[in-house]
């Protein structure tokens, strides 16, 4: 059961092979007996999952199921979900029990799906490696003693460990595709303004994005589905027609035209992940596709851009933390200043205080035509080598990460190595386009190896046709960790 | 409040490195930002923030030698104009739910160290 899909799960809680209260309490189980090592989760809430469970069988019996009735779905901490702990793996949230729904939350909910849990993450969806999060880092099950990447660490874990049948995350400059690749499993950042932000808790608004991350392409479009749609709630949610992600999975790949930017294959490109990397263009090459190469000539100044806009946008958005209506507040201090300083101090980690005084800096007097409005205009720059791109190919492929899972600790002392390792997803963040990572193999160490696959605006149906049809070729998104 | 001669550089020299070395952050300057961004900080703090900071801005660097003449800043992923909506109200008061959560409430009313004598 815990390798089925979930169109394989839906079938089977609808002919009552199973009910979703023994499905959800198998899971539970399961996260029992491996979280403790894995710590892909931060909070676990059976009583909430096992009532969600009863009234999804209750909703089943009735004949008035969704596509996700009943099927347990873990949640990325950063969405507010009512009556549930959420701290963005942060101790300045330590005790927040939100009082509302993120519009992501509601989606499922609505959907009859049962909330399994809270995946532990990078506070604050700051990191790549998952080893930020006040609760303890997260082991990737294919090597405890390597990272799951980040800042979406704990669902990408738990999909790969089995640990839910599928679960969300959030892609600020490559959180869900970078530990979807380190983990060996498929996750998808949509363009933006296609999911709603409300109840999100914000890092960088203009390239924050939510999205699936699970087993399959095909999983994938199912959690598009109820994860999509317009929010008025949101200010920059798209109005836009419904539309069915499924509804290409299985179109021919004759034809599709895949550029290869040369500067996604060039130095700082692990030798291990190029190959399968490599391997994979010839396999798509048999499925029908024609290879184009291209240029993002940008491509280098995404990561200085990203590290000025994103703190920007952070240092703003992070103001709101300050001890007064939510959160953490430091038991001793003097006047309201000190208050502020020492809650903020306490409850922040050292790499969410780095990025608030990045972000600070940069915009403050003096500096911020230098930084802030230049790294505006270099973004366009960006966007704009894309738009010549999708001129000559249909997708664009590459390697998701310059290598494979790194260990724990490794780069932990140094932001700048870690910032680097983000250079092929940042700039699918500033232009808004969609992208995502699926698994092509293993890499040193046997390690997983990511595939990415970014596509014109709006164009998720045929990335997942593409990934979908990879899939149906290959059997990588079927491999499970030995735990 | 005192002022820092290097958040003074007039806007041409700013982009010429000679003239202007604010790749390198002073223990001030660092001070001064953390004050801004309301976090309190040792001088161990402060040193190790600078030398983060300044390999940070090492990396950032690397912008200041692209000509953006004539390029319209992006300050979204759509070039979408903002959506406005109609001014009324579409919540449900929920003051005792947001105060339940909050660090200390007295009658209503979130509580804060006296601001005004």
């Amino acid at each position: 059961m815990i390798n089925s899909s979930l169109t394989q799960l839906g079938a089977a809680l609808r002919t009552k092979k199973i009910s979703s209260v023994e499905l959800t309490q198998s899971y539970l189980d399961r996260i029992a007996r491996m979280n403790p090592e894995l710590n892909a989760y931060i909070t676990l809430n059976p009583e909430i999952s096992l009532a969600q469970a009863r009234a999804a069988d209750a909703r089943l019996a009735n004949g008035n199921a969704d596509p996700l009735t009943g099927i347990p779905v873990a949640q990325k901490d950063i969405f507010c979900a009512k009556g549930w702990l959420t701290t963005c793996g942060s101790k300045m949230l330590h005790n927040f029990v939100s009082p509302y729904d993120a519009h992501v939350i509601t989606q499922f909910n609505n959907a009859g799906a049962v909330n399994l849990g809270k995946t532990n993450m990078d506070e604050f969806a700051m990191g790549s490696s998952n080893e930020t999060s006040h609760y303890g880092t997260v082991k990737n099950p294919w090597d405890v003693s390597r990272v799951p990447g980040g800042s979406s660490g704990g669902t990408a874990a738990a999909v790969a460990a089995r640990l839910c049948a599928a679960a969300t995350g959030t892609d600020t400059g490559g959180s869900i595709r970078q530990p979807a690749a380190l983990c060996g499993i498929s996750g998808l950042k949509p363009t933006y303004g296609v999911v709603s932000r409300y109840g999100m808790i914000a890092f960088a608004s203009s390239l924050d994005q939510a999205g699936p991350m699970g087993r399959s392409a095909e999983d994938l479009a199912l959690l598009l589905n109820t994860m999509a749609g317009f929010d008025e709630r949101d200010s920059t949610s798209l109005q836009r027609e419904k539309e069915d992600y499924a509804r290409d999975l299985n179109k021919p790949l004759n034809g599709l035209r895949i550029g290869l930017p040369k500067e996604f294959f060039a130095e700082g490109l692990s030798g291990d992940v190029a190959k399968a990397v490599e391997a994979a263009i010839a396999e798509y090459r048999k499925l029908g596709a024609i290879i184009v190469d291209i240029s993002l000539p940008n491509t280098k100044l995404s990561i200085p851009v990203y590290y000025v806009l994103a703190p920007a946008e952070a240092s703003s958005n992070l103001s709101r933390f300050d001890g007064v209506r939510y959160g953490y507040r430091a038991p001793e201090y003097g006047d309201l200043a000190d208050m502020y300083e020492k809650s903020r101090a306490q409850g922040f980690g050292a790499e969410v205080k780095r990025r608030i005084m990045i972000g600070t800096y940069v915009l403050s007097h003096g500096y911020y035509d230098a930084y802030y409005l230049q790294a505006q205009k270099i973004r366009r720059l960006i966007a704009q080598d894309f738009t010549d791109a999708y001129k000559q190919c249909d997708v664009i492929m590459g390697p998701t990460s310059p290598s494979t899972a790194f260990k724990l600790g490794e780069k932990g002392d140094d932001p700048v190595q870690m910032y680097l390792s983000d250079i092929y997803t940042i700039a699918v963040n500033l232009a808004g386009l969609p992208g995502m990572s699926i698994p092509c193999g293993f890499g040193a160490n046997d390690m997983p190896v990511g595939l990415q696959i970014i596509g014109n605006y709006f164009d998720e149906a045929r990335m997942l046709n593409v990934a979908h049809q990879y899939q149906l070729a290959t059997d990588w998104h079927g491999r499970a960790p030995q735990l | 409040m005192r002022r820092n001669k290097r958040f003074m550089i007039p806007y041409r020299a700013r982009f010429d490195k000679a003239l202007n070395p604010f790749m390198s952050l002073s223990l001030a300057d660092v001070e001064k930002v953390a004050r801004l961004a309301r976090l309190a900080m040792t001088d161990p703090e402060l040193q190790a923030a600078r030398d983060q900071l300044n390999n940070i801005f090492g990396l950032i660097a690397e912008m200041q030698a692209v000509d953006t003449t004539g390029i319209e800043p992006m300050s979204h992923a759509q070039d979408v104009a903002q959506r406005l909506r109609e001014d009324k109200v579409t919540e449900a008061n929920q003051r005792e739910a947001f105060q339940a959560i909050a660090p200390q409430v007295e009658n209503g009313l979130y509580l804060v160290p006296q601001v005004i004598e």
